[in-house]
């Protein structure tokens, strides 16, 4: 087995060292009896070996900052420097979430302000900064959609109601919150079906969980309808934000008659997804569900006097559903969102959802002649194309991502939505040029052409990356989890 | 402004879609609530902004600014340079999660070194790929145990020592669904043996802190035992840090460890971005939430990483997932990778043992002062302890602020059977000179 960039602990040699402390300038104390550890088995590593051994791994990584990222549903946007400099200011970094309001003033501002652009934005009367990540959103907005309808007395809502194209963390966190999930199929031009939804829509339906637009990049054609009738049996309509980066300026959830949402910061405000987080999954709502927020959330408790401005706390929804992490969220991420709305505004928001939605349509006619299109008319933010052929039989989705590689692209999403056969979700984002989308898109044409020239290039890809198709059925098979078990 | 295209673009990219206008885009959606009005602020310049959240963080008076004791779930600790100058690399961070291990292998092996190293840390077998925080970590872990037996073991006990945001957050997973929880109605200083009264044939788990909430370590082995012989699960939630000094908690029985992450070189932040640790044993690794990275080779017979067991995840398996985690805590995995290798074997312990003993310098001193006592002065602590004191806390604190200290936590928010009683936590970050200066201004309080 090649090895091309050893383990940490492959680095070790005893006794050498990354970093000291001083000695204690207070007396000791005897270590407690039998409590100490014997042994701590971590590498001993040098300052210099630490940062040459994850800046080489570093170099093995696709990121926004190297290459276009047209990650389906992921919204792979450049994410401003600036944000990343803000977040860091020692203001924010070194406060204790504990301390006395008085000490945090500043930060408790940039909460308020924070939860009151998202509102504005998204059309909502409340929020909530607390949800890690969309998901943890998600479980949020479930939870009080569970709440209201207990509180009301109203027990025989069961059901949750999801679109068979939504993401799969709709239907994992209905489940989570007991709820039996129903899955509704999409018609035959991508919306959610209407008949079907018509014949689940009775007295048990908590909830739908609606992505607006959906997986397919659509807006829903018959929205207002499926608002109406899920209220209509009194349930609540939940709004999957994952895909908000195609409504802003452009329309609020809150006003087409969603009751609850979940934004993702890390994909519509710019905020890094470092690698696969921490995300930020703010959860705003109509006035008849801010009783239930998670808390705490921050308030004005002093109104702002001719002398001084407002003060600023915590405080707790009146029938919150409690806390869902420890403290109040993300905050190092709400910088960055903050630092990103005040520098946008209200028609560089519009901005954004306008030439996000234009990158996308502009790819979707680019590639439509070579790929097909299941559901081929504008779209949003994102399109999904198939990747096969009829006539290349050998050929599939996958092999068209790893192609991809080697013209230094990240690939699209792919097998998701479930609802297209070997599926590519395209979402190239509102900051990428002309030239970008072009190169892209004539990488993709160039794969299709193969891909009925010369299949094998496609079976065998990537060819120019730093590692080659990975074994995944071998990692599943000898579940190698740690170096322990490597040496073992 | 982050979008490069031009008007001139713009309007070709149009043509090319056969549209006119941007707004021909927009007709799918509905016309009486097209272009609504937000009322945001006007747009800031970079500039602007910098100096307006400069203002902003300046408003904050910071652990530094301040002699910093409070703790209770989140630590001032040392964070070497390094760390950051790492997390800063645009390859890691404006990287997406690594589904596509070809090109993410930076990510995937540092993610594997940092399963390894909580593995090493703790004295368990398999680590997790991160939790959102401590609390979550103990929210899943509820739902794990639930999970292992089937829903046929609704209970969880939770010890009173167990950090109160991590009980209400499990309570707050589990609403709507059969779990429920007991144990932690017992008063604080019950002994950790007190839980077993609580633990049946319905108990799917039992779960600790170590150090606990009030800063006391306790060598739960025999409790594990206990609890085994009643056919639960045992589980524990750690301060990583502790375990430089600390015996493993898998060396004590644990099936499950969790922990909050954040005292391995990430930032105070106000309470976030921090990081969740799960590990348990191998059997379970088929119930564990989150995701989890493999070692395998590449078609070139490299050695290779990658996502592995995702059958478990909620893009596959979708409303019978064991979680729906997605995004979790990437980068301050990264964080804590670096942060343990940089101290390595010796250095966290070091960092460990002067937390230890700054700590007890405090205790020692704040104990011999009139009117104040330890609340358990005969069981060890690690870097933080429980200190009743003759005022109600909010009022020492604020005369404390006064004097440019941040005061403990006040227990009686929590444990209304501990008014007047503050936690403190003391970390290498407070010198000699600033435990004196706290000693001597709560002397001014007993006055």
């Amino acid at each position: 087995m090649k090895v091309r960039e050893p383990l940490i602990s492959e680095l070790s040699s005893p006794g050498r060292r990354g970093v000291r402390f001083p000695e204690p300038d207070v007396p000791t104390t005897p270590l407690p009896k039998g409590l100490a550890r014997a042994d701590l088995p971590l590498p001993e590593v040098s300052e210099v070996d630490v940062v040459r051994h994850y800046t080489r791994l570093s170099h093995f990584n696709h990121a926004v900052d190297i290459n276009f990222y047209p990650l389906g549903s992921c919204t792979m946007k450049y994410n401003p420097k600036i944000n990343e400099a803000l977040a860091r200011l020692p203001g924010f970094t070194e406060i204790h979430p504990f301390q006395p309001p008085e000490t945090v003033q500043g930060a408790l501002r940039l909460m308020y302000e924070l939860q009151e652009a998202l509102k504005k934005i998204t059309g909502f009367a409340a929020c909530s900064l607390q949800p890690a990540a969309g998901a943890h959103g998600e479980l949020t907005g479930v939870h009080m959609i569970w709440a209201y309808h207990h509180d009301r007395g109203d027990t025989a809502r069961t059901k949750i109601l999801v679109p068979d194209s939504a993401h799969g963390t709709n239907p994992a966190s209905s489940a989570m919150s007991g709820f039996k999930v129903v899955e509704i199929p999409s018609d035959d031009r991508g919306n959610i079906d209407l008949e079907a939804l018509k014949a689940e829509c009775d007295e048990t339906v908590a909830g739908l969980m609606l992505t607006n637009p959906n997986t397919l990049g659509l807006f829903e054609e018959h929205l207002l309808e499926v608002v109406e009738l899920v209220h209509s049996v009194g349930g609540l309509v939940y709004g999957d934000g994952a895909n908000l980066n195609a409504l802003l300026g452009i329309a609020r959830p809150g006003d087409l008659g969603f009751d609850v949402m979940h934004l993702n910061l890390h994909k519509t405000f710019s905020t890094p997804h470092g690698g696969g987080g921490p995300g930020s999954g703010p959860v705003v709502c109509a006035p008849h569900m801010a009783d239930y927020l998670p808390g705490p959330i921050v308030v004005e408790t002093e109104p702002a006097t001719d002398e001084m401005p407002p003060m600023y706390g915590f405080e707790f929804p009146k029938k919150s559903i409690g806390r869902v992490k420890s403290f109040y969220g993300h905050f190092g991420v709400m910088v960055k969102a903050f630092a990103y709305i005040a520098m946008l505004g209200e028609y560089g928001l519009r901005q954004v959802a306008e030439d996000a939605v234009l990158n996308a349509n502009y790819l979707r006619v680019r590639l439509q002649d070579a790929y097909r299109i299941p559901y081929n008319r504008i779209c949003k933010h994102e399109f999904v194309a198939e990747g096969r052929w009829k006539d290349a039989p050998g050929v599939r989705a996958l092999d068209i991502a790893k192609r991809i590689m080697d013209f230094g692209f990240h690939p699209p999403t792919n097998y998701f939505p479930l609802i297209v056969h070997e599926a590519l979700m395209i979402e190239p984002t509102e900051t990428e040029s002309k030239e970008t989308l072009d190169a892209f898109a004539d990488a993709m044409l160039q794969i299709a052409e193969e891909a009925h020239t010369n299949p094998e290039i496609l079976r065998t890809a990537p060819h120019n990356t730093p590692f080659g198709r990975v074994d995944e059925v071998k990692a599943a098979k000898e579940l190698i989890l740690k170096w322990q078990d490597a040496q073992s | 402004m982050f979008s490069p295209l031009t008007p001139r673009e713009r309007q070709s990219m149009l043509e090319a879609i056969g549209v006119q206008k941007m707004d021909d885009l927009f007709q799918d959606v509905p016309r009486e609530y097209r272009y609504p009005r937000l009322n945001l602020a006007p747009p800031m310049t970079e500039m602007e902004v910098a100096e307006e959240l400069r203002l902003l963080s300046e408003d904050n008076e910071t652990a530094r600014d301040l002699a910093c004791f409070l703790g209770a779930g989140a630590y001032h600790h040392y964070i070497p340079a390094a760390v950051d100058a790492i997390l800063s690399r645009g390859e890691y961070y404006t990287a997406y999660t690594p589904y596509q291990p070809e090109i993410s292998q930076g990510t995937l092996q540092a993610l594997f070194e940092y399963q390894s190293m909580i593995c090493a840390l703790t004295g368990m077998e398999v680590s997790n790929a991160s939790h959102y925080d401590g609390a979550t970590a103990v929210a899943e872990a509820a739902i794990m145990a639930y999970h292992v037996f089937r829903g046929k073991r609704p209970k969880v006990v939770f010890s009173p020592s167990l950090n109160p945001q991590y009980r209400a957050t499990a309570r707050t997973y589990t609403q709507g669904t059969p779990v429920r929880y007991a144990g932690d109605e017992l008063p604080p200083d019950a002994p950790p043996e007190a839980l077993l009264e609580e633990v049946d044939d319905q108990t799917a788990l039992v779960m600790v802190q170590y150090p606990d909430f009030f800063g006391r370590i306790y060598d739960f082995t025999k409790l594990a035992e206990e609890v085994h012989a009643r056919g639960a699960l045992f589980g524990i939630a750690v301060n990583p840090l502790a375990l430089g000094l600390l015996k493993p908690p898998g060396e004590m029985g644990a099936d499950i460890v969790t922990g909050e992450g954040q005292p391995l070189g990430i930032p105070l932040s106000f309470g976030g971005p921090y990081l969740g640790i799960f590990a348990t044993r191998k059997k379970f690794v088929h119930k564990m939430a989150g995701r989890l990275v493999g070692q395998t080779v590449d078609n070139r017979g490299q050695r290779a990483y990658v996502l592995t067991l995702s059958a478990r995840e909620q893009h596959i398996r979708r409303a019978r997932a064991t979680s729906n985690i997605c995004s979790n805590q990437g980068l301050m995995t990264l964080a804590s990778a670096v942060y343990l290798s940089l101290l390595g074997k010796e250095g966290l312990r070091e960092v460990a043992e002067l937390n230890y003993h700054k700590a007890h310098y405090a205790a020692h001193r704040l104990a011999a002062l009139p009117g104040y006592e330890l609340l358990f002065p005969n069981t060890p602590f690690f870097n933080e302890f429980a200190l009743k004191c003759p005022e109600p806390v909010a009022e020492i604190n604020r005369h404390l602020l006064e004097h440019d200290i941040l005061g403990g936590y006040d227990l009686g928010q929590d444990y209304p059977e501990l008014q007047n009683v503050m936690l403190i936590a003391v970390t290498e970050m407070n010198p000699r000179e600033e435990i004196d200066l706290l000693v001597d201004t709560l002397a001014e309080v007993s006055r």
